[in-house]
């Protein structure tokens, strides 16, 4: 197998606050080849958006980072802001939540699509409009030209985040990391957006992370899927063995608690009970022990480490894992 | 139509109701005129997309937003016409749950008053008496109200907040209770505690339930039956089963297509859902989908498609219903 594009070895994030150091990030290793997706699924506060925020070099300054993002050759951490600079919104390219506060309000969709263009290709003016034109018209957006002029607050929630995507692919990025892409949209638009982000993907061979809280987004998406709790990777498989043999217990109970269309109303929901540990307060043993139907004493006591499952490219982190054998549980 | 059965007089009768809002010189139409029952007892869940008027109902059925036209009869009486001393009375059987459960807490208030307010203004003046009740319902929404009584909406997470919010919501030992998107703020692990609170609620409580959210899972987890809103309209009303199994409306077989489905082997289905809701400023005539339904015609443009059955309980809006 070729060096992958992306590789976060052992990354760790601390934030200082008033209730002492929080541990966002919590000893992360994972890695993407050029052209392949990953999904990272986890709910609020597990660290996802800030693992991304460290890939992209854009996390809070007083946040503490340790360990290593190597991208294409170079490891971001040690960049100089200048080469830094370079590589972001060209090659490492970004797409977030919110497509109203990601676009700037004061200035026409033209002006900030032709800015990133110029910035970071040699085109002048005309050849940059021509190419914001071509990039609106491939994201979907019908007469291009005249949305140039428009102001981002004309246009539809759905629309400015098409405008976010056409202005992350203007340099033709090597990795796109959308961060919860589709959560500000309604649900037809959500579908439209994802089938625009994986058309092009395919078209222009980019990399991409998808984060996200919802497992229904990546399942037919991603070629692979890392879950988070507490700041950490908890499992980490190709989407269909995740789906179908997840060995974590947080990611069977997680799957679980959806509500799912095809069962009858009124059905009780297997919630997970109790709530995520508090960040300030490491615990000694397995984070997620707490709410874990299967946890013994020895989860509590010590950490487990993510683990090779008998297939390939599955880990899991855990003592007592699920459906390890053949033909039980499945 | 010939009434075979002598059924019970719905709790909720909503007949013909019509929200608009000024905007300047133009006017929102945020509902069209909508007709709709509730039965005692019966959760009815309403689904739609942000913008087709499924909050507005909500509020305009509470008359928190009062009606263009159209009436709302809560047991027998019109809301719709009450005013003052009888609507505030009247509210206090109707009760209202909303979104974002911290935003819906004073934070300079502590947890027992939040909760004890509602007997307050209902004129409860005996503290013991409001003591225990606040008791009573913080611990029947699983909170130990000597832990939490003294506490700050800060000290709490969002599932907690939104456990204290129907605390309140149950103070007054309500019949009917409005929730609006109770659940979209919540962690999955947490949105399933919260849908089973309700529900046990319900059960224990004797409520009915008017259930709004966009999530169509959600919504079906909880409701009898489920109404399907599209700019300011209903497309369908039917048993929830029976709607999900086998939509009448192009629409409700739109948003069910869109769900992005937690299986793999489940391929998304590509560009199900062309185009975007228009502005409820200047909706299309006839029937307002007509712009994105595949199977739209003439007749669509011209002509507003009514409530038909189209199966036993299940209604639909529609001139070219899905068989």
């Amino acid at each position: 197998m070729s060096a992958p594009l992306l590789s976060i070895e052992d990354v760790a994030v601390e934030l200082p606050t008033p209730r002492g150091n929080l541990r966002a990030v919590d000893h992360v290793d994972l890695s993407l080849q050029a052209g392949r997706t990953l999904g990272i699924v986890g709910e609020s506060g597990c660290g996802k958006t800030m693992l991304s925020r460290a890939v992209l070099q854009l996390l809070p300054k007083k946040a503490k980072l340790t360990g290593r993002v190597m991208f294409d050759g170079e490891d971001l951490v040690r960049l100089e802001p200048e080469s830094l600079r370079r590589l972001r919104g060209r090659d490492l390219a970004v797409v977030f939540q919110d497509p109203m506060t990601s676009l700037n309000p004061v200035l026409t969709i033209g002006t900030q699509l032709m800015e990133t263009i110029q910035e970071h290709l040699e085109l002048d003016a005309p050849a940059a409009k021509a190419r914001s034109i071509e990039l609106l018209a491939a994201v979907g957006i019908p007469a291009p030209e005249q949305r140039l002029a428009q102001y981002p607050h004309q246009c539809s929630g759905g629309m400015r985040q098409r405008i976010a995507i056409a202005i992350a692919l203007s340099c033709e990025p090597k990795l796109l990391i959308a961060d919860e892409p589709t959560t500000a949209l309604d649900v037809t638009i959500q579908a439209q957006i994802l089938d625009l982000l994986a058309r092009e993907q395919r078209r222009r061979h980019m990399a991409m992370i998808i984060i996200t809280h919802d497992l229904g987004v990546v399942a037919g998406r991603a070629d692979e899927v890392a879950v988070m709790y507490a700041g950490r990777v908890v499992e980490r498989a190709p989407t269909q063995a995740l789906f179908k043999r997840m060995h974590m217990p947080y990611t069977e109970a997680l799957l679980a608690a959806i509500p799912k269309l095809e069962t009858a109303p009124h059905t009780p929901l297997p919630a997970i009970s109790g709530r995520p540990p508090d960040p300030t307060r490491p615990l000694k043993g397995c984070s997620f022990a707490p709410r874990c139907h299967y946890a013994t004493g020895r989860c509590h006591e010590a950490k487990p480490v993510l683990t090779s499952a008998e297939m390939r490219g599955h880990l899991y982190a855990c003592f007592h894992p699920i459906r390890m054998t053949e033909g039980i549980g499945a | 139509m010939m009434q075979l059965a002598v059924r019970p007089a719905p709790l909720l009768n909503v007949d013909n109701l019509v929200v608009e809002y000024g905007l300047g010189n133009k006017t929102v139409h945020a509902v069209s005129g909508v007709s709709l029952q509730v039965a005692r007892g019966e959760t009815l869940g309403l689904v739609g997309e942000s913008g087709c008027g499924k909050s507005t109902l909500g509020r305009a059925v509470l008359q928190l937003r009062r009606a263009k036209s159209g009436r709302v009869m809560f047991d027998g009486e019109d809301l719709t016409a009450m005013e003052g001393e009888a609507l505030r009375r009247m509210r206090r059987r109707v009760q209202l749950i909303f979104q974002d459960p911290i935003a819906s807490l004073n934070p300079r208030r502590r947890i027992g008053d939040i909760v004890a307010e509602p007997l307050i203004i209902a004129g409860l003046k005996d503290a013991a008496e409001r003591k225990r009740r606040v008791h009573e319902v913080l611990s029947a929404v699983g909170l130990d109200p000597d832990l939490v009584a003294n506490r700050l909406p800060h000290e709490f997470s969002g599932g907690q907040c939104q456990r204290i919010c129907i605390a309140r919501s149950l103070v007054l030992n309500p019949e009917f209770i409005v929730c609006d998107e109770p659940v979209s703020a919540l962690d999955v692990s947490i949105r399933a505690q919260i849908l089973n609170l309700l529900e046990e609620m319900k059960a224990r409580f004797g409520l009915t339930l008017l259930f709004i959210a966009h999530d169509l899972a959600v919504v079906k987890a909880v409701s009898d039956r489920v109404a399907v809103m599209y700019l300011g309209r209903l497309c369908e009303v039917g048993p929830s089963e029976q709607l999900f199994a086998r939509p009448a409306h192009p629409y409700t077989a739109l948003l069910l297509q869109a769900i992005p489905v937690p299986d793999p082997d489940v391929r998304p289905a590509e560009s199900v859902a062309a185009g975007e809701p228009p502005s409820p400023i200047a909706p299309p005539s006839g029937c307002r989908f007509r712009t994105r339904c595949p199977r739209a015609d003439q007749r669509c443009s011209a002509e507003i498609p009514e409530l038909r059955e189209v199966a036993p309980g299940q209604f639909a809006a529609c001139h070219h219903p899905l068989a």
